[in-house]
């Protein structure tokens, strides 16, 4: 993105913008009303019972979250961008932890299960998503291709597919496999029927995505590459491609991450995944949220590793050219 | 270093390229009518006219990276229509340089060069990186064999493609006005280097605006306008004694 060179006045140092905002955000909270939360209980030698404090309690509750809030963004103005992102982010993630603790966990729960998610729960989702990422980018490829070709049988078969597979929920896609095969005589079982239903429909979508990265390489390489004598497959997998790969990674690497969570889908078939031990581990206890969370935290600690990996990729394709 | 040609070997007298009564309709534009040219083997051409005057599409026949509707065009004896089996070997024959360079920017320059020869006329990798560096050396730029085209200025762009093209050992040479995207001050590197490609004998057919180039090195102009030719002769004809009005125009707008 371009950054203008000319430097303006920060709005938070601003006094109208910072009493507009304090007015604001002291509105939003008393809406929101946070009196009966931990922040009532810190507030408790002020304002007594928080159940009981009315509206003076809600009122003080409102005001002190909002001077926090207010002064905490001041301060955080003044430092560089790198450090401004670096607070930013641990005091969301304190929040988040402050929203996870407020369940009142069990931790000795988590640790006696996590075992089972990570052997169990997480290898199955790594393998789910891995074999479907690779079929999906061949059936990408080869549906690229056939959408870009002049060959009418190619060109339908891929608009339909993509078309056909775009415009059905995956769970439908899923349970059409799953439980339509069958019908037809064709045994399914539940891993193989999530990783068609998988690889077809992110197909679809990187069909598109490949089909798009192809067709943003000027003209002029192909007319160059036809004017030496090159054959369309040679231009193709010589020239075309190689320049098209550094505009298809960014997309591709959102569905790869995105394929990665909607392989909790396969829970409903009753795959061992990370999804379904989140749900059922914690079901005969009733320790739903610890489960849950200890789920949503794996979700994520992968994601983050498929962003890191996407990154390296782009740097080492961006150094190239 | 011989490579095998595909085309025949032509003597002088027999033209290497031949169109007769070619036609070519853009919907309802017609952007060529009734073109009747023939090129002998080392003639040099410049086509020039004004903008829209069908120059370009004209060229571009010649290898068809375009396809004319009616009429016929043979290179080398070989006639070019839409059902042919060896277009591709007729290309291989024909080098093209275009007005935005189009090199392949994920190859270095001397992978650009080597691209041809290696991948299609099946010379092997040594083979093709000599021949690679003695063209660089031709168009005067061995230098930036190892850089990335984007790293080049356009002149340099323009060389090296030039180079890539005669890596080939191409019969004919089509030029697509390749100054017009250039900066001024590096319009003369590339016409020196076509002159000098001229000089070496090559057969040259060039799309430009560039008068004194013209007149340095063609043997015959074409002259044309609204997708026709109006008059071809030779240099010294075309400049001093034009003999349509239109041409007069032309040259009086061009030479202001």
């Amino acid at each position: 993105m371009f950054v203008d060179t000319v430097i303006e006045d920060k709005a938070l140092h601003k006094p109208v913008f910072l009493i507009g905002l304090s007015l604001t955000v002291l509105a939003i909270f008393f809406a929101l009303n946070f009196t009966n939360t931990l922040f009532g209980e810190f507030l408790r030698p002020v304002i007594g019972d928080p159940t009981e404090s009315g509206f003076f309690g809600r009122f003080a509750v409102s005001l002190v979250l909002t001077i926090i809030f207010v002064v905490n963004l001041f301060v955080i103005s003044f430092f560089k961008l790198k450090v401004q992102v670096a607070i930013v982010w641990v005091e969301l993630f304190l929040l988040f932890l402050a929203f996870a603790y407020s369940f009142d966990l069990k931790m000795s729960f988590i640790q006696s299960r996590i075992p089972l998610m990570i052997s169990r729960g997480l290898f199955t989702t790594i393998y789910i998503s891995a074999i479907s990422i690779v079929i999906a980018t061949v059936i990408a490829i080869i549906g690229a291709i056939a959408k870009l070709s002049n060959n009418g049988f190619a060109y339908a078969i891929s608009s339909f597919y993509t078309s056909l597979f775009r415009g059905l929920p995956l769970l439908l896609q899923l349970f059409l496999i799953y439980k339509g095969l069958p019908q037809l005589g064709f045994m399914v079982d539940a891993v193989p029927a999530a990783i068609t239903a998988l690889s077809l429909c992110y197909g679809a979508y990187m069909t598109e995505i490949f089909r798009a990265g192809i067709q943003s390489i000027p003209r002029g390489q192909w007319e160059a590459s036809r004017a030496l004598g090159f054959k369309f497959n040679l231009i193709l997998r010589k020239i075309i491609l190689p320049q098209a790969i550094p505009i298809i990674i960014p997309p591709t690497g959102n569905q790869f991450i995105a394929m990665l969570k909607d392989s909790s889908l396969a829970s409903v078939l009753g795959v061992w995944e990370l999804m379904y031990l989140a749900r059922t581990l914690g079901q005969r206890d009733f320790r739903h949220m610890e489960m849950l969370l200890t789920a949503a935290m794996i979700y994520w600690a992968l994601t983050i590793v498929l962003e890191v990996i996407q990154a390296r990729i782009e740097e080492k394709y961006k150094q190239k050219s | 270093m011989d490579t095998k040609t595909n085309i025949p070997n032509n003597t002088e007298m027999t033209p290497v390229i031949s169109l007769k009564g070619v036609n070519k309709w853009y919907g309802d534009f017609q952007a060529l009518s009734n073109i009747d040219l023939e090129i002998k083997l080392k003639e040099k051409i410049v086509i020039c006219g004004p903008s829209g005057s069908g120059k370009s599409t004209l060229i571009r026949c010649l290898n068809r990276l375009e396809a004319h509707q009616e009429g016929t065009i043979h290179v080398s004896g070989i006639e070019l229509h839409e059902r042919m089996k060896d277009i591709d070997v007729v290309r291989q024959d024909i080098g093209m340089v275009f007005q935005s360079f189009n090199l392949f920017p994920h190859l270095t320059v001397l992978e650009n060069c080597m691209a041809g020869p290696n991948w299609v006329r099946g010379v092997d990798k040594s083979k093709a990186k000599e021949r690679a560096i003695l063209m660089l050396e031709q168009v005067k730029i061995p230098e930036q064999a190892d850089k990335y085209p984007d790293q080049l200025s356009g002149g340099q762009q323009q060389r090296v493609a030039i180079a890539r093209s005669l890596c080939m050992q191409p019969k004919v040479m089509l030029f697509d006005e390749p100054t017009s995207a250039l900066d001024p001050e590096m319009v003369s590197e590339v016409l020196e280097t076509m002159i000098e490609l001229a000089k070496s004998g090559m057969t040259m057919i060039c799309v430009t605006h560039e008068m004194g180039f013209a007149r340095q090195v063609a043997d015959r102009i074409v002259f044309m306008a609204e997708g026709e030719i109006v008059e071809q002769s030779s240099p010294e004809e075309f400049f001093n004694n034009p003999q349509h009005e239109r041409t007069k125009v032309f040259l009086d707008q061009i030479l202001e």
